[in-house]
């Protein structure tokens, strides 16, 4: 039989492969897919809990956090462009360019 | 049949992630998460939620990851202008160690929740693009707007950025 906890283990392993693949790779695009597969472990999580408690909250949630990342995807690929532009480089250690 | 079903999707999804933090090149990353994304929309239909199993191909696999491939194409990135990782399995395997105890710890948590099935009987139509758009707009008129005002920003943004030279 299936259960939530079924549902919400896939989730806590995705979320956690995603915070690996931010902490231990150093390329710009797998760091920025690696926020996005935490964003759905989330999302997986809120539809979960939804059907659980029978209510639409986790839907409208989950919907937020898919327009949420729609943005930051828009932004960060801007910025990742224009830096790779100036650096000809894809790796987080370039990216300090705020620190003075 | 349900539960194979589910079986199969988790372990396509949970692998292909692993497969895209493995990586080296971001192309075959991002097409692995893709195949990623297609399986969790199957796990979200399984959660009786139509609505957002179809958003999250047409949106999270189509739209989001077309740009990132369409991105990693205008940048025509070479293999060299790639990161030199030599330490990256040792790194990604450092990684899984430290991040164990927070998944043992999320893991014993959930393993306290009553064993139910997936939840009470649901009425028709229950995650459909009626019963979630109608919750939406009553009670979640502020936030959707607020997203609306989020995204004009981000437009913005990406075009202050675009048209721009860092020094």
């Amino acid at each position: 039989m299936l259960t939530t906890q079924h549902f919400l283990v896939v989730s806590a392993a995705l979320f956690t492969l995603g915070a690996v693949g931010v902490v231990a790779r150093r390329n710009l695009f797998v760091v920025f897919m690696s926020i996005e597969l935490m964003f759905n472990g989330v999302n997986l999580s809120f539809l979960a809990f939804a059907r659980h408690f029978g209510n639409l909250d986790g839907h409208v949630f989950a919907f937020l956090v898919i327009a949420l990342a729609a943005a930051e995807a828009a932004i960060g690929l801007a910025i990742v462009i224009l830096i790779f532009k100036n650096k000809e480089s894809l790796s987080v250690d370039d990216f300090t360019s705020l620190k003075r | 049949m349900p539960e194979f079903l589910f079986y199969v999707l988790s372990t396509v999804s949970i692998v292909s992630a692993f497969v895209m933090i493995t990586r080296r090149n971001p192309l075959p990353a991002a097409f692995a998460l893709v195949v990623s994304f297609l399986a969790l929309a199957g796990l979200y239909a399984m959660l009786s939620a139509p609505l957002l199993a179809v958003l999250q191909i047409l949106v999270y696999a189509g739209a989001i990851m077309a740009l990132v491939v369409f991105v990693l194409m205008l940048l025509n990135v070479r293999d060299q202008d790639l990161p030199e990782e030599p330490r990256m399995l040792a790194n990604l395997a450092v990684g899984l160690v430290v991040a164990a105890p927070l998944f043992t710890l999320v893991y014993s948590a959930i393993r306290k929740l009553p064993a139910t099935s997936l939840g009470p009987e649901l009425q028709p139509g229950f995650g459909g693009i009626r019963a979630v758009g109608l919750h939406l707009f009553k009670n979640f008129a502020v936030p959707f707007e607020t997203v609306s005002l989020l995204l004009t920003v981000a437009v913005v943004g990406v075009v202050v950025l675009a048209k721009r030279r860092l020094d």
